[in-house]
């Protein structure tokens, strides 16, 4: 077997999403009557990009063969604290935005730090600490409000002209050379910048590694002298601050917080469907955030697609939940290549 | 160096009084124990002799609860593996420690892999893993590949070279090479003989006096916790060695064969074949009638035990059982009544026992629907069944609902055998059954299978071990290839022989 056909294999999962995600959304565009446009493009990425942030942060967990359940409680949370402490000079928005990611970090430890000090199972450890971050959220922001710098929300939320134009550089924007990149997304940048950053480096550091080993085989990891606490915490504290990355976008989206209940628990079980569809297997071990992303923007393009085809409100739950069906039943299909049954429960 | 060569090895890990205990069981007692620089050390004993306790504080997995260890001479504490490891003590386990969804290069390089700006260089971790490969041959493993996608053998051979990478000073294996090809074991002597001879002191655990004849120098011998007697390799026979390990005197390793005798086929196939991997196997497997399946590992031995057992999808050919033909599609199907097989798997940890559960629960799961009235558990029944595959099989335990996972491996072997003896099979299979057991238990098994064939079971027997193929069975077949390339009866069941056909050689060119 080539290395190419031997890399192809390994990461099957990710490629479908890819693939399953291209389908949809250029469908999407086909049938939107201003399809193939930068506004559409825009608005879509606006409307992902919370979900891709909370599929990453879920993914950190689930590859060490645990769920998160507080990832849309800490996205919640963070939410919140942004309708709060945004505002102000440039300097008290840089504070506020560090104190945003903070806080989903510290949130993502104190996660860590329960499983691993407390010997406690994630799903059942992050239960608990979901509901004390959703309390946290509610009594930072009992009624929905708050108030989110204008000139920052609009240009995170827009294109790089708009932050140009906001800000004053490249004359405003109408600069000539800037002009090639002036209609790219905000958002979009953010979305590449991300993982780029921050999954990236991390899956390719000694901790990373740790943590795909603890999902792969916690008992082989310890015999290989690994540092699994921390790879643990790590990968926590890491989810955690994914996951406040979605709360603070989300702010500067709706400029606003909310500490909506229903919401956080649509986050989270969404969260786990696009980790599924992206690809990362729920025993630990295999995927990867990028995967997960990618698994997100399948979710949200079926919601899209809805849009389009003026689908009965009703309806859409159901319709929603047979395609996700199918598109898990894709990552089955490797069932039916399995000669030998065994391999089956491995 | 000079010091070593002169001394012929300095004693480099020292043990003193150490004794560990695991609840009442006492592992270990007051053990003194010592190896040097540039020697291969074989330690023996049977399984619950101590050996795996002695290995486990010596690397870090355990601590002692009394008595001190000693490095060069100066007391060490172990609280992590990774602790060993720093002060040069590499151990490669039984249970293998690599993780199955990381490649190969990930899983040689993971302590410790190669970094660019802090980040892991995985081009300098590949090459890394194709030289260490290399080096013990095995250039054929593709370093891309996840461990998951390799054989058994394979997965051995990525353990060791995983060891090297770490560079050990003092080198444990146990039963490292239990799994491997006779090819493989010639190979990792070499690597061994060569370690040695860089001064590395290397202690080995095995169950195979032939490998220990062929590369150690100094032997130790365990029994129930205790360091009976340390000495020079080639000291003592191999006859009092095996008395030292058991502490009684036995007279014949393998029960008599009976007279060769025409037995009525109770399984049979004609043109098996499956995947490239089976190419057409003709065999019979008779009333009464041991069969052993010889050959090098990885010639289609594992796969026609899992096909006739109805693990394997695709599989062409015919099966007959007693006559007539059958299709089996699952192991479900596979011990129904008129099929009535039984497969003693390769992994008893994965595939033949649930771990956590009580040992008399893993005792009935192969027979639950013959124990149940309605569909309830007919629990006088049940316990009549476990207590009576207890006796039968002679299984040390302390109490039926305890864990089986506290079971030594002898014992845990055990269980997976009474578990299937339960379904009152008519066909048994065994893939490789006495892999990584103590003696005694062994030759426990081979008068039980020698019984099972004279009460009227067929059965068939792979094995790695050339000794037990000869020793235990009246037929042998040796494959090659997914063929059945020599049947062997009688008096040709040679090591010779089975070498001859395992390296598909013809009789004349092995006689010239």
């Amino acid at each position: 077997m080539s290395d190419l056909a031997i890399r192809l294999r390994r990461n099957g999962g990710f490629l479908a999403a890819i693939g399953l995600f291209a389908a949809f959304y250029l469908f999407y565009h086909a049938n939107h009557p201003r399809g193939f446009s930068v506004p559409v493009l825009i608005q879509n990425v606006n409307e992902a990009f919370t979900l891709a942030m909370v599929a990453m942060a879920q993914t950190l967990p689930v590859l060490t063969g645990g769920l998160d359940l507080s990832v849309g409680a800490v996205m919640t949370l963070v939410n919140c604290l942004a309708s709060e402490v945004l505002t102000g000079g440039p300097l008290e928005l840089a504070f506020g935005i560090l104190l945003c990611l903070l806080t989903g970090a510290l949130c993502g430890f104190v996660n860590g730090c329960v499983v691993v000090f407390g010997r406690i199972q994630p799903i059942i450890a992050t239960l608990a600490t979901g509901a004390i971050y959703m309390g946290l959220a509610l009594f930072i922001r009992p009624s929905p409000g708050g108030k989110v710098d204008g000139d920052l929300s609009w240009a995170a939320t827009n294109d790089l002209y708009e932050i140009a134009a906001t800000y004053g550089f490249a004359e405003g924007g109408d600069a000539a050379w800037f002009q090639p990149i002036a209609w790219i997304p905000t958002p979009l940048i953010l979305l590449i910048l991300v993982p780029l950053l921050f999954w990236l480096p991390f899956a390719r550091s000694v901790t990373g590694r740790t943590v795909y080993a603890i999902g792969s085989g916690e008992g082989a990891a310890w015999m290989s002298g690994l540092a699994i606490g921390r790879a643990r915490i790590a990968a926590f504290t890491l989810g955690g601050f994914f996951a406040g990355m979605g709360g603070l976008y989300l702010a500067l989206q709706t400029s606003s917080g909310n500490a909506d209940i229903p919401q956080a628990g649509a986050y989270t079980l969404n969260s786990i469907a696009a980790v599924v569809v992206g690809g990362v297997s729920l025993l630990g071990g295999v995927g990867t955030a990028v995967g997960a992303l990618f698994g997100a923007l399948v979710l949200r393009t079926i919601s899209f697609n809805f849009r389009i085809f003026e689908i009965d409100p009703l309806l859409q739950p159901l319709i929603e939940g047979v395609v996700l069906l199918a598109a898990v039943s894709l990552g089955a299909v490797r069932v039916l290549r399995v000669k030998n049954t065994l391999e089956l429960f491995r | 160096m000079t010091e070593v060569n002169e001394a012929g090895g300095a004693p480099h890990v020292s043990l003193r009084g150490v004794t560990k205990r695991y609840g009442g069981v006492t592992a270990l007692e007051g053990v003194d124990f010592s190896c040097r620089l540039g020697s291969i050390h074989a330690v023996l004993g049977e399984n619950g002799a101590g050996k795996s306790t002695l290995i486990k504080i010596m690397s870090g997995v355990v601590r002692p609860d009394e008595g001190e260890m000693r490095i060069a001479g100066a007391p060490v504490e172990f609280r992590h593996p990774a602790e060993a490891n720093r002060a040069g003590i590499v151990c490669i386990f039984q249970e293998l420690s690599l993780l199955p969804d990381l490649t190969v290069a990930d899983n040689i390089s993971i302590a410790d892999p190669p970094r660019r700006f802090g980040l892991i260089d995985s081009r300098a971790q590949r090459r890394r893993a194709e030289a260490l490969l290399a080096r013990i041959g095995c250039e054929d493993v593709n370093p891309l590949l996840r461990v998951r996608d390799l054989p058994l053998s394979r997965r051995q051979m990525v353990e060791i070279a995983k060891a090297l990478a770490k560079d050990p000073k003092v080198l444990i294996l146990d039963e490292a090479t239990s799994a491997l090809t006779a090819a493989d074991v010639e190979r990792v002597f070499g690597v061994l003989r060569r370690l040695k001879a860089e001064g590395v002191s290397i202690l080995t655990i095995s169950h195979r006096m032939h490998e220990i004849e062929a590369v150690a120098d100094m032997c130790s011998v365990f029994r129930n916790g205790r360091h009976v007697e340390t000495f020079a390799q080639g000291a003592r026979s191999a006859g009092q060695i095996v008395e030292m390990m058991i502490g009684r005197e036995i007279s014949a390793q393998f029960p008599p064969k009976p007279a060769p005798t025409p037995k009525p086929p109770v399984m049979e196939t004609k043109g098996l074949s499956w995947e490239g991997r089976l190419n057409g196997i003709d065999l019979h497997v008779g009333k009464g009638e041991i069969v052993g399946l010889g050959g090098l590992d990885g010639q289609g031995q594992k796969e026609l035990l899992l096909a006739l057992f109805g693990v394997l999808k695709g599989v062409s050919g015919e099966v007959k059982v007693s006559g007539k033909p059958v299709r089996v599609r699952s192991p479900l199907e596979a011990k129904r009544a008129g099929i009535d097989m039984a497969l003693i798997p390769e992994d008893r940890k994965t595939e033949g026992l649930l771990l956590p559960m009580s040992i008399a629960d893993n005792l009935l799961v192969a027979s639950l629907d013959r124990l149940s009235k309605g569909p309830f558990i007919d629990a006088k029944a049940a316990a009549a069944a476990v207590e009576d595959g207890i006796r039968r099989l002679r299984i040390k335990i302390g109490d039926a609902g305890d864990p089986v996972a506290t079971l030594s491996g002898g014992n845990q072997q055990k269980v997976v055998i009474a578990k299937w003896l339960m379904t009152g099979p008519k066909t048994i299979l065994l893939n490789d059954p006495t892999r990584g057991i103590d003696v005694g238990t062994k030759q426990e098994i081979y008068r039980l299978l020698r019984e099972l064939a004279d009460a009227g079971a067929a059965i068939l027997f792979y094995s790695t071990d050339y000794e037990e193929l000869i020793g235990c069975c009246d037929r042998v077949a040796v494959m090659y290839d997914g063929r059945v390339r020599a049947e062997l009866e009688g008096d040709e069941i040679t090591e010779r022989n089975i070498v001859a056909s395992a390296l598909a050689m013809d009789a004349r060119e092995a006689a010239e």
